[in-house]
């Protein structure tokens, strides 16, 4: 699932480090927004108007968290020898010992085909898939992979587009011509075929998934974060600023970044959903990240046409895809709601 | 008193269809060392754009393109943007029409006042705070602590004018340019702002060019008054003079149309006419096409501001050349 080439400890640290680096940064980013009467005006709200989609993506973000703490060593009964000197997560431990020899029907005693006795009846939710492992446990293991896909990627796109967009709103003329030239050429080029190309360059890594998604999708908010700019640029505590002698710098920093930081969080939030999409789109192509819900989806088409139908391998793939991108842009929508700089005012 | 501002045959011109046309015409001011200048005149007669090229934030594609502007008798013009940005905020301050909209929703006032100081000096983040809240008692703001951590959208129009002349006032500038700073207000909101720049005037020692259009502003806040059309000045004098025995033909329109020297059942005096628009302003004395007096010479050329007899105002009128 992730890079091979790292040792299996070195693999253990580095997930346990940005579990760390999160929780810390969820921390502090909490502490901020409880100190800002605007941020904790807009949580409070948010969380007043869509309390079951900001808790049910709370679990996703949970589950993936879960599946990041890993540690080497410890194996259980019942495993091969391989699996002990993995990295191995929570959730891999916590389903250790569960893999079967194939498939086998939810709450199943016996294997599919062969009707041979499984190792653990009845208790598998949603049976196993081909390779015998516990569907239950494949799509949790697929929470990690759709927030990485979205998160890392927001993570490339948002900056590259705030910095263009920014700097070409404000200063305009010939800066605003290049950026634009740039983003023209991109948008230009269709999508998915840039992103084949880009992931056949770069190979099939996680990251290189990222990047390519990153480089497709930050052209529409760098439209809407230069427009802002614009329009920003005008207004009257900009001359204000610039008359007090502050410089451009200081003046974006200032005045230009934090009136756009309510677009940043809703583009973040409804590009991360589309991102994930995307995703599965890719991996519906063979070019998507290993271990995705995306993949799960793909390689369990085909089971669709057996007889009698294999359906437990896409529906909880299918569900948990659905139920995250749901509740992902019911969040964002609640969010646009509540950081409308309109309805600022009236609520505090 | 030593001169403070000296503008020398200011022009800024805007590209219009292709030629540039000087929005501000040869403009000369001079400011004292505390004094309060008044710069009058009706929408779009480049007050505005004078007061912008004072700190050279002519919007684009505006450009000065002739004329000196003098501070303590150094022309600022040929200045890099480091320097000019050392002149703006500490030397010259500026507080604008709209207070509704010359602060950052989203930053708390307190601090926006702040960043206006600390561009300028190095100061403890303390001691600022300190001199913040100070004047923020100073300009009339009530409970000052509590409201130097409120966002403006938490204020009212006169709090956050008087918001703003703090953050002007904070680098203690030797001169405030005032651009219709009680247009947005209403009438006793504009009373009360009035009063605090005359005070603040005298406390101070601010010299201040005050942009309006307002008459009632400019009879209790000038010492001198300037009268635009048309982005040229055509009168200037003290206050006492130029509103007693205005000279130009304009400044007496003007003074006419005031709804307090209408007789009761007459009709509103008024000037004749529309101001031209920049890209068809006539040959000569930009007024003539409205002035009662215009007389062959006035289309020939632009009358200069010339000296009149002691005791009145310096006007750019060829009809006071010749009969006084």
């Amino acid at each position: 699932m992730t890079d091979t080439s790292l040792s299996p400890a070195l693999q253990a640290l580095v997930s346990n480090s940005i579990v760390l680096l999160l929780i810390v940064g969820g921390v502090l980013g909490g502490r901020a927004i409880r100190k800002n009467d605007i941020w904790r005006g807009a949580c409070s709200g948010l969380f007043a108007r869509r309390r079951l989609s900001v808790i049910v993506v709370g679990l996703y973000v949970l589950v993936a968290l879960a599946d990041s703490i890993s540690w080497v060593g410890g194996s259980a009964a019942g495993e091969d020898q391989v699996a002990a000197h993995e990295a191995r997560s929570l959730i891999d431990r916590a389903f250790a010992g569960t893999k079967e020899k194939s498939y086998s029907a939810p709450f199943s005693k016996t294997e599919f085909y062969d009707k041979s006795p499984l190792r653990h009846p009845k208790k598998h939710w949603f049976g196993t898939d081909v390779l015998g492992l516990d569907v239950v446990y494949v799509t949790l293991k697929g929470a990690k992979v759709a927030l990485l896909i979205g998160g890392l990627t927001s993570l490339i796109t948002i900056p590259l587009a705030l910095f263009f967009g920014m700097t070409a709103g404000y200063f305009g003329g010939k800066i605003d011509d290049a950026v634009f030239l740039l983003v023209s050429i991109l948008a230009s080029m269709p999508g998915i075929l840039l992103l084949i190309v880009l992931i056949m360059v770069m190979g099939r890594s996680t990251l290189s998934v990222c990047i390519a998604l990153g480089i497709t999708s930050w052209v529409g908010f760098c439209r809407l974060s230069r427009g802002e700019a614009m329009k920003l640029r005008e207004l009257d505590y900009v001359a204000a600023a610039r008359a007090l002698g502050a410089s451009h710098t200081k003046i974006l920093m200032r005045h230009i970044l934090p009136n756009l930081m309510h677009l940043v969080v809703i583009t973040f939030v409804l590009l991360f959903s589309s991102l994930v999409l995307a995703e599965a789109t890719l991996a519906w192509l063979g070019i998507g990240v290993d271990g995705s819900w995306g993949q799960m989806i793909a390689a369990a088409k085909d089971e669709l046409s057996r007889d009698p139908i294999v359906w437990w391998n896409i529906a909880p793939a299918g569900a948990a895809l659905f139920f995250l991108l749901l509740a992902v842009n019911l969040v964002g929508d609640a969010l646009r709601d509540v950081l409308d700089p309109r309805t600022l005012g009236e609520r505090t | 008193m030593s001169t403070l501002l000296e503008l020398e045959g200011l022009t800024t011109s805007f590209p219009i269809e292709g030629k540039l046309v000087p929005i501000v015409d040869e403009v000369s001011l001079k400011i004292d060392e505390g004094k309060c200048l008044a710069l009058v005149g009706e929408s779009g007669c480049g007050k505005s754009m004078t007061a912008l090229s004072i700190l050279r934030l002519v919007p684009r594609p505006g450009v000065i393109t002739s004329g000196e502007i003098r501070i303590d008798g150094r022309n600022i013009l040929p200045y890099s943007v480091p320097q000019m940005r050392a002149v703006r905020g500490d030397d010259v301050s500026m507080i604008f029409q709209e207070p509704m909209t010359s602060l950052n929703p989203v930053t708390r006032v307190g601090d926006q006042v702040l960043e206006a100081l600390r561009l300028h000096e190095k100061v403890s983040k303390k001691a600022a705070q300190q001199r913040g809240v100070a004047l923020f008692k100073r300009v009339g703001i009530p409970d000052p602590e509590a409201r130097f951590r409120s966002y403006p959208h938490q204020m009212s129009g006169g709090l956050k004018q008087r918001v703003m002349i703090a953050m002007a006032l904070i680098t203690k500038p030797r001169l405030l340019l005032a651009d219709e700073p009680t247009t947005a207000l209403d009438v006793t909101i504009q009373a009360q702002i009035i009063e605090l720049l005359r005070e603040l005037q005298r406390d101070f020692k601010t010299a201040i060019l005050l942009i309006t259009h307002d008459l009632g502003v400019v009879n209790q806040l000038a010492d001198e008054i300037s009268v635009m059309y048309a982005g040229r000045v055509v009168e200037t004098g003290p206050r006492q003079k130029l509103l007693g025995s205005p000279s130009h033909p304009y400044t007496k329109g003007l003074l006419a149309a005031l709804p307090s020297r209408a007789l009761p059942g007459q009709p509103l005096f008024e000037i004749q006419g529309t101001v031209p628009s920049p890209k068809d302003w006539p040959e000569g004395c930009r007024f003539r096409g409205r002035c009662a007096e215009a007389r062959e010479v006035c289309a020939a050329s632009i009358p200069r501001l010339q000296d009149n007899p002691p005791g009145l105002t310096r006007t750019a009128c060829f009809a006071r050349e010749e009969s006084p």
